[in-house]
Order: C-alpha cells, then structure tokens, then sequence
C-alpha cells in the first residue's frame, strides 16, 4: 500500500502544477496588476505613482510567466507565477496583498468550520442512514412511498430557503435559538444548532434518497435471503448485512469530502455570521485578492487528492478483498 | 453596552491609509485629529478636538513678509497653519509604551524567540501610556509622504504641503537603505520635512504653498491624527507581520474608545479608554435639538458607552431580524425590508409601519452630503461635441440638455430607492454652502417652477431641443436609424437588468437607443481612465462640507482622460475653471455664493452630468438609544450615544420568549405517524415466510 501511496502522490505534484497554471492564467485573464492595485489602493484620489508602488512592493510589476528581458533561467524565474506559486509547494502561502498572513488566517478560520462541518456531517450521516434503512425497512409500503416524495421534495427546496426559512421559524417565530452569531467557549453551542439542525434537514433528501437505493440494491441480493434463511431477524439482517456491505458507495462520499470540510459553507457561514473558511476565498476574488485565492485554490486541490487517496485507503478498511496495489 | 453590526470587513485601520466609510467608523473613536465637527450645531461647524483653540492661520507672500488675513490669494505665496493641542492628554495603554524597570522599552526590540507564543496584541501583558505631543501630529504627516504606506491623500497633500514630495523621496530612499541593512523601521523623527515643524511640545505648524482654505478640514480627517513612533516601531519589528500583528489592525490612540478586539470575521469591540482625555457633551443645538431633548445631556462627561460590539452580518436578512428582536440597537434599512419598517404618506412623506411603531423604534432620515449622476464623456464627439465647429458644440449641448430632460429621476428614486432620494437641481448637495433650495435652486434646463415646486419639462421640450441638435425624432440624419448612444456600466447580472433596462426606456421617450455596454469593474475603470465610455453613472461623497469638494469634480486641471483626475464627464470650461480657482479661496458669504451661482448656472446650461439625485439615508434605532442624531461629516460620534441597558434587557426579555408547542406538536405528530409502521413491522415479523 505504501508504494501506491508514494505514486499517487507523485502523479498529484503535476496536477498541482496544472491547477496552479490554470488558476493564476484565470485569475490574470480577469484582473490585471493595475486592476489590482486600484481595488487595493481605493477609488479616490489613487495616483499613477501609488499604483506603480503598490505593484512593485507585491512584485507585480514583473512579467506574467516570461520574462523577456531576463537571461537564462531568469526568464521563467524572474516572473510573478514562479514568485507566487512556487512556494505553496512548501505550503509556505505567504502574505495577502493586503499585507495578512495567509497561513495564520487559514489556521484561525478553519476551526469554526469544521466546528459547523464536522456535526452536520456525523449528525447527517447518521440521519440520512436511520432514515433510508427505515425506508428500505418499510419498502413497499405506505411510509416507503410517503418517505421518497418527501425526500423529492426536499431535494428540490434550495438550500438558501431552508437557512432563511429556519432562521425565521426557528430562531425569529419560534424564537428557539439565535438568528445568527457565533462564539468560543462555552457558549459556542447555542450558536451551532442552528447551522447544524439546518446543515442536516436539507442533505436529508438527496442523502436519504441515494443510501435507500445502496440499501435496495444490497436487500435483494443472495447474501441477504441467507441471513433471513438463518432466521436472522430483519433489524439484524439490516444492520449487520445490508448497512455493512453497502459502507463502500457511502464511504466513498464521505471519505472524499472529509479533508475539504474545513473549507467550510459559503451560504451557511454568510447566513449564520460564522467567521470560518466559507467566504474566504469569495471575499477575496471580489477584493482581486490573488495571494488568498491562489492559495485557496491550491489548498483546495491538495486537500480534493488526498480525500481520493483517502477514499482508496478506506475501501480496503471496509472490504478486505480490496487490495491497492 | 452597544451592540450594533457591520457587513463588510474594514480593510485599512492605519489613519495614514483608511479612507473609507466602514473604516472610519471604528478607528474615528481611536484616533483624534486636531478638529472634530461639533455634533449638534448646523451647517456643519469645526471645533477644536485635542487642539487648544482653533488653528491659527498667517498668509505669507513671495519674501516671506507677514499678510493680513484677508490678503488678496493672489499675493499669497504660502500660508502656515499653526496648531496648539491641549496639554496632558495621554495614550491608550498600549504594549509599544510600556517599559522595563530600568526603562528600557519591554517590547523593544524583540528577538524572534521572544515572539513565540504571541498572535495578537493581548499577548503582550505589560502596557503604558505616555502625554501626546506635538511631534506626534508631525510623525504622522510624515507618514502620508511615504510611499509605502500607500496615503489615499498623498498625491492631494503633495501639491499643497510643502517638502511633502521631497520628503517622501528622501523617505524612501532612506527606507530602502535600512532594509536592505535589515532594518525593518524608518524612524522618520530623524528626516525633515520642510512645510512642517514642531515649534515646542504642543505646537506645530504646517505651511501649505499658496492658499488652500479647505485644508482645514483635513484637519479634523484621521489623516491627521497622532501617530506615536514608538506603535510603528514596535509593529515593525521583525516577526509582527508574519503573526499578523500590524498597525493596521491593532490601531494607537488617544480616543474614547480604543479597539479591544479586533475579529473582523466575527466581532470588533471598542471598550472605553480609561486615558481618555475627557470631554463633556455639547450644550448649545438647535430649537429642535433641544425639542427631541438632544441637549438633556448637556455638560455630561463623555463617552456614555462602556463598550461597542460590533458584530459581522453579511446578510441583510438575519442582521434585520436581529435588529427587529432587540439585538442591535440600530439598523439601516434595506430594500427587502424598507415596506416592512417604512409607509409613505399621502404627501410623499415617511412613516414608521405600526410595527415598527410598537416596538417604539425610530426613524431618522437625512439627506446625505453625496450624488448620484450620469455623465457625458465631454471628449466624445456625439455627446460631447469635441470639436472647434461651434454648431458641432452646440448640437451636442442641446442633446445633452434634451436627455437632461427626458431621464425622470423623480421615477428611479421611487422605483430603484424607495423614494429615498432627493432629485439633483446642480452638483451641490443641501448642507453645502452654495447650495440653493427653492425656486432660487431651480434647473432652469429641465424644471419649470410651476404652484410652488419643481415639475420636469416635458419630453415634447426636449424632443424640440433634440431636433434644434439635429436628432429629429431621435433619428440620427447620417445612418437614417436611431441614434445610437452608449451607456457603460459595471453593473451586470439579473439584479441590475431592471435598472438598466429602464435607462434604456427613458432614452426611447426621444427615440434615441441606448445600447448598455456592461463589463466588470476593472474593465470600466480601464474606459474611464481612457475616455472611451460614452455615458456612465458615478457618485462623490463629500470628504467635506465645502462646496469646493464638488465643484472640482468638473474642474478641467481634474479631467480624469488627461490628468487621472476625479472629473470624470472631462469637462472642460475655461470660464468655469477660472471662477473656480477664484470660488476655491473664498470664505463662504454673498460674494462666494454668488460666483457658485455662476458656476452652476454653467453646468446647469452645459449639463455635462445629468445631476441626478442625492441619496437620504434612512436609519431605524430602538427607543432605548439615545442621542441617535445622524451626523453626515463626523464619524466619531459614538461617544455622544447613550444606551437604556434596562430598558433593553426587558424589551429583549418581552420579545423573544420561547414559543415551544409548535416543537411539542410536531413531536406528537411523528410519534403518531410511526404507529401505523410498527403495528405493521410486528405483522410482518409475525407472519410466515412465504
């Protein structure tokens, strides 16, 4: 397993390479220097001299990705892209262009993210399993029809709706938890059901309804009518069969979501006020932040190989005659 | 306590940097320049803050010789103003003080072993004050020349201070003589700027090249305010960046409040400084100041407020909620919820909602010292007539004066503002000196004073201006099609297609087509700079309440195409600039007015900007917030605010009592729903296989 390891990490550096190249040409097809300078300087009373400055502090007054005017090796070196992007390999991020530690405010935020991520996720894989084995439980009947029109249904409500309609029943009518906030310590729960009781209801349809199908899928199967043969009652035969051999389709959801969890929700954390990682790299393309977006996109893609390379190590956790060679 | 909200992260908080609104508004509690605005009394009013009186101001002419005060500008070859701050005000307690017991700074230097540990400025226990000085003001105007700190104000300062550009060349090249000997600080103590001096411990003086009346404003601006060397010493030392432990987040002040925490992800908090000065709260306003009860405090010490939490909400519907249920104590008003909090009388005017009104929250509106205009390229050929053919510039102006007409703002601040905006008759706002209201304030251009008020001409007048510009029917005599104008916009998207779609409208009451050519920011920047937009929208906020502020925004030395300017229409008037190098050095009285007059008059006639509107601010805040008087020029107003926390607390308590049946309801429900299930689970384990 180890050698597979090894390799699957070589084949990742040039596809780091590749995202790195693709997000710095996106990124400068968009905004240019100048741009950048402007957004970072203000609108008022900007010179032409502050612009020049400001480029030249952040080393953005050299070539894009060749340099003609350098010798040598210097053509490619003495660029932005081999400045900025050669030493995230090093996971070294840097400053942001407005001069923050990148490193420190990506190990500040993440916490409430996973603070919210990480709940919704065991919380929610444990409700979308109880649930779609109480459907497949119930197959054929009344509440197995009733169940899949309202995962239907609950699958195509927005997830915007249900942060707002949650917000407004539970925490304005209802007044049950608060609207929105967060906070460290003791106090950090109040702040965390909410997000999560939320985070939970709207995977339910589209979670349910998929583990319902592996459930199905594994309840006809020759295995199953042996256990019942045996005079195993249905819970048990669920549980113990059907749930066990159905793990690898679930852990392959899981598994490769969990190293991005700390990259936290976008529309949660706006909603909820969570200072997490969510927005931070949306905050920072509207602020032509290249240092945060280029180290976000980077982070993004190491974390997206490992949940694969995760996913593989998994499978051979949960079947024994999965072997990674 | 104050509790109040904020949506977007403020991303400068170093005086010699910050420019804008959401900034201001925590670090103008921190930081004290010179001048404040005094906070009751209108039009607009300076007074000294940590200055002893108000500065003094000697004129000088081209030997040095003293001028009187009223010296024609034209002999004045620089004028000094001189500023005396008040003796013994002291610093916040801050680390960069604090010293050893053998008075070495504690903090200073600091090897990188002894920041280990450290991430924010609270790790550092041990902090001290020390008596702000004169040398203070003087450091921090040497930090506005330096290029790398970036001043907004840079470029305006270096045409009008003197040594302000020598010295930051000198800076510079000094800076990169230190770094590249690994000194991360430039103590700039040791460089002399020549406009500016320290004259004895409370005194200095800034001398300006010629005459520049609005600069006094400046000096009620956080550009201004003290900057103690030893804070950027102290954050300059190596290591601090890296933790990101700067001074533009860690602000050093000698305000009421000062910053005690710094999260602007989550929460920012000022709590009281227990160095401050002490100030007492206004005792003359006016009658209705005194009616609304706005002088009850009068004498009191200031600030009211022990702390300030402001709380990160970048959405408007759980900040509104939160407002609406006693968690903040004052709110604005966004779109979504303005027919929730506001009902528009009969006569136009607006009420609180019943809601609203048991809840006993209120309502302040103000029309803000800002506008909102549409602009003409003046060095395009078809809107701006560029050209020497006279009939050429005349066909233009009538075309501009036609499209003057036909654009009905009154329709886009009801639809687009929830009528919260006044229709523009000129470029000064009212607050302004020069501005006029009235049918003396009238656009003879495009209102006629019909019954006591201001009716827009028709669009048959401006159809006739439009065949006068050669455009009959809006029909373009060279193609035989309609002219086409083009409109350059930022905005984009589904959100704004109502927007746009409606100046496309308004152009078709002539026949004319607009063609909207919308692009993201960077790219109409680009177009701007250029001068390859041919109409677009633009807006100023006044840095302050003098009508000069405005005025030079269509002044030809500021033309945006030629000089990266703020006139951004390019217009260019040879009579207009002169009036408004003379206007720019007048005091305010009849004489000024009246050259505004003619001022105005030319860009009313020229109508390089359709004027637009000015935006009125709308703000809601809850009976137990006191002193809520919206302020248009000062930010620091936060010491003047009083909180009821009783009277709070029990609103709180009455409005967000748990409602629990619903739960207790639904619970039952589900139990119900699972008894059929089980009776039929029991069938099935029962039965016989089959």
């Amino acid at each position: 397993m180890m050698a597979y390891i090894v390799r699957r990490t070589l084949y990742a550096i040039p596809i780091l390479i590749g995202v790195n190249l693709l997000t710095f040409l996106l990124f400068f097809v968009v905004n240019s220097p100048d741009d950048m300078a402007r957004m970072h300087l203000g609108a008022k009373r900007v010179t032409d001299q502050a612009i020049e400055q400001w480029k030249v502090e952040r080393g953005y007054d050299k070539p894009l990705v060749f340099n003609l005017e350098a010798e040598g090796l210097g053509q490619v070196t003495d660029t932005i892209f081999f400045d900025k992007s050669l030493r995230l390999f090093a996971f070294d991020f840097g400053q942001s262009d407005s001069g923050r530690n990148i490193g420190h405010d990506i190990g500040q935020r993440m916490w409430p993210s996973l603070a919210i991520a990480i709940p919704i996720m065991l919380v929610g894989l444990l409700v979308n399993i109880t649930f779609s084995l109480l459907l497949a439980f119930f197959r054929g009947t009344y509440l197995d029809f009733w169940g899949v029109v309202l995962c239907v249904a609950m699958m195509s409500i927005s997830g915007l709706f249900y942060i707002i309609g949650g917000q407004v029943l539970l925490g304005k009518l209802l007044n049950l938890f608060p609207i929105s906030g967060y906070d460290i310590g003791a106090h950090a729960w109040k702040f965390l059901v909410l997000p999560v009781i939320i985070g939970v209801v709207s995977s339910i349809g589209s979670g349910s309804r998929w583990y319902r199908t592996l459930f199905l899928e594994e309840i006809n199967k020759d295995f199953v009518r042996s256990a019942r043969a045996k005079g195993l009652s249905e819970q048990r035969v669920l549980i113990g069969h059907v749930l066990r051999n159905a793990l690898i389709p679930i852990l392959t959801g899981v598994v490769v979501v969990l190293p991005t969890l700390f990259m936290g929700s976008l529309l949660l954390e706006s909603f909820f006020g969570v200072p997490g990682l969510g927005s931070y790299t949306i905050d920072a393309i509207n602020r032509q932040d290249f240092a945060i977006v280029r180290a976000m996109v980077f982070l993004g893609a190491v974390l997206y190989i490992l949940g694969l390379l995760l996913t593989d190590i998994s499978y051979t956790i949960a079947d024994p005659r999965v072997r990674l060679e | 306590m104050f509790y109040s909200s904020f949506s977007e992260r403020p991303k400068f908080l170093d005086p010699a940097r910050s420019y804008s609104a959401n900034e201001w508004a925590f670090i103008s509690q921190v930081y004290e320049p010179p001048l404040q605005y005094h906070f009751l009394k209108r039009p607009y009013e300076l007074i000294p803050l940590t200055a002893k009186g108000m500065p003094e101001l000697l004129l000088f002419d081209e030997q040095g010789q003293r001028l009187p005060s009223d010296a024609d500008p034209s002999r004045v070859a620089h004028s000094e103003y001189r500023v005396r701050i008040s003796p013994g005000i002291r610093y916040q307690p801050h680390p960069a003080f604090a010293r050893t017991a053998d008075d070495a700074y504690r903090y200073w230097p600091l090897g990188e072993d002894e920041l280990e540990g450290r991430h924010t400025l609270d790790d550092f226990p041990y902090r001290d004050t020390r008596e702000l000085t004169a040398h203070d003001y003087v450091y921090q105007i040497k930090r506005l020349a330096v290029p790398g700190n970036h001043s907004p104000v840079a470029g305006l300062m270096g045409e009008h201070i003197a040594g302000f550009n020598d010295f930051g060349e000198q800076a510079k090249a000094e800076q990169e003589r230190d770094r590249s000997g690994d000194r991360m600080w430039t103590d700039l103590r040791a460089l002399e700027m020549s406009g500016v001096s320290v004259l004895d411990r409370y005194t200095y003086s800034i001398r300006l090249k010629g005459m520049y009346p609005q600069f006094i404003y400046w000096l009620a601006m956080n550009f201004f305010a003290p900057m103690p060397w030893e804070a950027e010493r102290f954050y300059a030392q190596p290591g601090m960046a890296e933790r990101n432990i700067t001074l533009n987040w860690y602000p050093v002040g000698t305000g009421p409040f000062m910053l005690a925490e710094n999260n602007p992800n989550l929460r920012m908090v000022l709590a009281k400084n227990p160095n401050f000065h002490g100030e007492v709260f206004p005792a003359e306003g006016t009658r209705e100041d005194r009616e609304a009860g706005m002088l009850d405090d009068a004498g009191q010490p200031l600030p009211f407020i022990e702390k300030a939490v402001y709380s990160l909400e970048k959405e408007a519907i759980p900040r509104w909620n939160k407002f609406l249920q006693g968690y903040y104590d004052n709110s604005g008003i966004a779109s979504d919820s303005f027919d929730q909090a506001i009902q528009i009388g009969a006569s136009g005017e607006a009420n609180l909602t019943p809601e609203m009104q048991r809840k006993g929250i209120k309502l302040d509106t103000a029309v803000e010292t800002s506008v909102f205009y549409m602009g003409f390229n003046m060095h395009d050929p078809v809107v701006g007539g560029e050209s020497a053919d006279v009939i050429e510039i005349e066909r233009a102006r009538k075309l501009r004066q036609a499209i003057a007409i036909a654009i009905d703002w009154e329709e886009f601040i009801s639809i687009f503002n929830n009528g919260r905006g006044e229709p523009a008759q000129g470029p000064l706002p009212p607050g302004i000196f020069g501005n006029r209201s009235g049918e003396a304030g009238l656009n003879p251009v495009v209102y006629r004073w019909e019954n006591g008020r201001a009716v827009r001409r028709s669009v048959e007048e401006a159809r006739q201006l439009l065949e006068e510009a050669g455009y009959p029917g809006g029909v373009d005599p060279e193609t035989g099609n309609a002219l086409v104008l083009y409109y350059d916009t930022a905005l984009s998207g589904p959100g704004s297609k109502s927007l746009l779609q409606w100046y496309v409208n308004q152009f078709k009451k002539l026949g004319i087509q607009l063609v909207v050519r919308s692009t993201d920011y960077n790219r109409f920047q680009e177009k701007m700079l250029k001068g390859t937009a041919q109409l677009f929208s633009w807006g100023w906020n006044a840095d302050y309440p003098d009508p000069e502020n405005f005025l030079f925004l269509l002044y030809g030395p500021n033309s945006k195409m030629e000089h990266h300017g703020e006139n951004a229409a390019n217009f260019v008037h040879p009579e207009y600039d002169r009036l408004f190098e003379r206007m720019k050095n007048m005091p305010n009285g009849p004489a000024r007015q009246e050259v505004i007059d003619q001022m105005v008059d030319i860009l009313r006639e020229e109508s390089p900007w359709l004027f637009g509107y000015f935006p009125k601010g709308f703000s809601l805040h809850h009976a137990w917030y006191r002193n809520a008087l919206p302020h248009l020029m000062a930010n620091n107003t936060l010491k003047y605010k009083r909180i009821d926390g009783g009277l709070r607390a029990g609103a709180q308590k009455d409005w967000n009592r748990p409602v629990l049946w619903p739960m207790v309801l639904l619970g039952l429900l589900l139990l119900v729903s699972v008894i059929p299930a089980i009776r039929d689970f029991r069938a099935r384990e029962r039965s016989r296989a089959r």
